[in-house]
């Protein structure tokens, strides 16, 4: 029926075949039209267990794996670090064998450092789903991403999305943005010089400004989030500095009107940086969308994994 | 010693026994749903097929019921025993309100009755029917659960070596119901 193999872990995009990207996405759709009754759960993975294990600060992401384990009928625990022994110096691979001992089916995790979740991973029967690793990758945001711009564009081959922003310390560009371009959506990118990292990204176009921007044509506008905890280094002068060339503000969300561009962002915004309080209210923003989608794709997601738990 | 098995296949319904079995799922649901508010819901994939060809048929006798559609690959009892499985979801589609319906279940086969059981949960997540029946085309026996048809096209026995195959010309571009038997020799 399928050339299918079983996958234990969700750590990229980069190493998800075609296949694997329509199963979840395509599985994602009925997932999300059980949140039109009025019982949204469903039983399939009564009994398993769900650990949320968060090392970075993260409301989003965190409460949409656990609605989403939780419609799945899965008993779901919150590991947080300001409340756990982490803050007192365990380190990684003991923090591991205890929640090994714990017998989690699946462990949602978020690290500040790169490659973390592949190393939990490597010790670990449960699957693991990255939930965002440094400027890594953020997989389930990608696929929620695609989703969303699936139901748009059902013919979304050829079609352009331009990601604003930053893109250097993403990961949520990096993840989106490997998606799109093997879905086959090409993917342009526009923010500060300093901000656009060289050569990573050389299968995307590069725009200087709004105006080139708005030539390209996109069929989407992506803001990322001005990640201000991240700003370690001075990358651009200031806030209104930035608001004012890369912005979304009143003329560009004109432009955009015209032209029907849709407007994606993983959230949480920043108002007045990288989007005006106008920008919010705009009637093609699917920024809602993307938050449903996240809990639909995450349970397509804790659905087709086989944590390797269940043998014993 | 190497063991190769014989599969053998046996036509049980033609095209046009199928469409009698049909037509005798019909006159049940006729005789005993009276004007009662009933609505049909379909397992997948060909248990939609069967409820939307007996609609059909009460439909030509001037009575009109909905058909909706359930997928129950999220409320099976299997779901860690199935191995290196992906099962494609499908979207299930229940556009009316079913609580106070006499709804009747379609499936093209029943079997150990877990099927059955799965979709008895899920419909029930959708609302409550007053009264839920089961409409099958071939009864083939080794039930593993306390569940029973209410309207049966045919009753086929089988050995544990034996299974039913339902094609229909919607689903399988064919269309018939078979007796397959497995038969191992040394």
């Amino acid at each position: 029926m399928s050339d299918l193999q079983p996958r234990k872990d969700l750590l990229d995009i980069e190493s998800l075949s075609l296949e694997e990207i329509e199963y979840v996405l395509n599985n994602a759709v009925p997932f999300k039209q059980l949140f039109q009754r009025s019982v949204k759960k469903v039983p399939t993975l009564r009994g398993k267990t769900v650990l949320n294990l968060f090392y970075e600060p993260s409301t989003r992401t965190s409460s949409s794996f656990e609605v989403a384990a939780s419609r799945l009928s899965a008993d779901v625990t919150n590991f947080t670090v300001g409340s756990s022994s982490v803050v007192k110096g365990e380190s990684l691979l003991d923090t591991i064998e205890t929640l090994q001992a714990m017998r989690s089916d699946y462990i949602v995790i978020r690290h500040k450092g790169a490659g973390v979740p592949g190393i939990v991973a490597k010790h670990t029967n449960a699957s693991v789903l990255n939930a965002g690793d440094g400027y890594h990758a953020h997989p389930t945001q990608a696929l929620l991403d695609a989703m969303t711009f699936r139901e748009v564009c059902p013919d979304y081959a050829g079609k352009k999305v331009v990601i604003v922003g930053d893109i250097l310390h993403s990961r949520v560009a990096r993840s989106t943005s490997t998606l799109f371009q093997k879905l086959g959506i090409e993917v342009g990118v526009l923010g500060p010089g300093s901000l656009i990292p060289e050569g990573r990204h050389d299968f995307m176009q590069r725009f200087a400004s709004w105006d080139d921007v708005f030539d390209w044509g996109p069929d989407a506008v992506y803001l990322l989030r001005v990640q201000l905890e991240r700003q370690e280094g001075q990358f651009f002068p200031g806030i209104a500095e930035y608001h004012k060339m890369y912005g979304l503000n009143s003329g560009r969300l004109s432009q955009m009107r015209e032209r029907g561009t849709w407007l994606m962002h993983p959230g949480p915004v920043n108002r007045g940086v990288e989007v005006t309080d106008e920008a919010m209210g705009y009637e093609k923003s699917l920024i809602s969308t993307q938050v449903e989608n996240g809990i639909a794709v995450r349970m397509a997601v804790l659905h087709w994994l086989k944590p390797e738990t269940q043998q014993d | 010693m190497s063991t190769t098995s014989e599969i053998t296949t046996e036509e049980i319904l033609t095209p046009s026994g199928i469409e009698e079995k049909v037509a005798v799922l019909a006159d049940g649901i006729t005789n005993r749903c009276g004007d009662d508010d009933v609505a049909f819901v379909g397992i997948f994939t060909r248990g939609v097929t069967l409820a939307r060809r007996v609609a059909e048929v009460l439909k030509q006798r001037g009575k009109e019921y909905p058909v909706g559609t359930l997928d129950i690959s999220l409320y099976r009892d299997d779901f860690d025993r199935n191995g290196p499985d992906f099962p494609r979801l499908e979207s299930s589609d229940i556009p009316f309100a079913i609580d106070g319906t006499r709804a009747i279940l379609f499936d093209e086969v029943i079997f150990t009755g877990r099927t059955i059981r799965a979709a008895l949960d899920g419909l029930m997540d959708y609302g409550r029917p007053r009264k839920i029946e089961l409409a099958v085309l071939v009864d083939r026996g080794h039930r593993e659960l306390p569940v029973q048809p209410d309207y049966v096209g045919q009753t086929i026995p089988t050995a544990s070596n034996q299974y039913i195959q339902v094609r229909f010309q919607e689903d399988d571009g064919k269309e018939g119901v078979f007796l397959v038997t497995e038969s191992d020799h040394e």
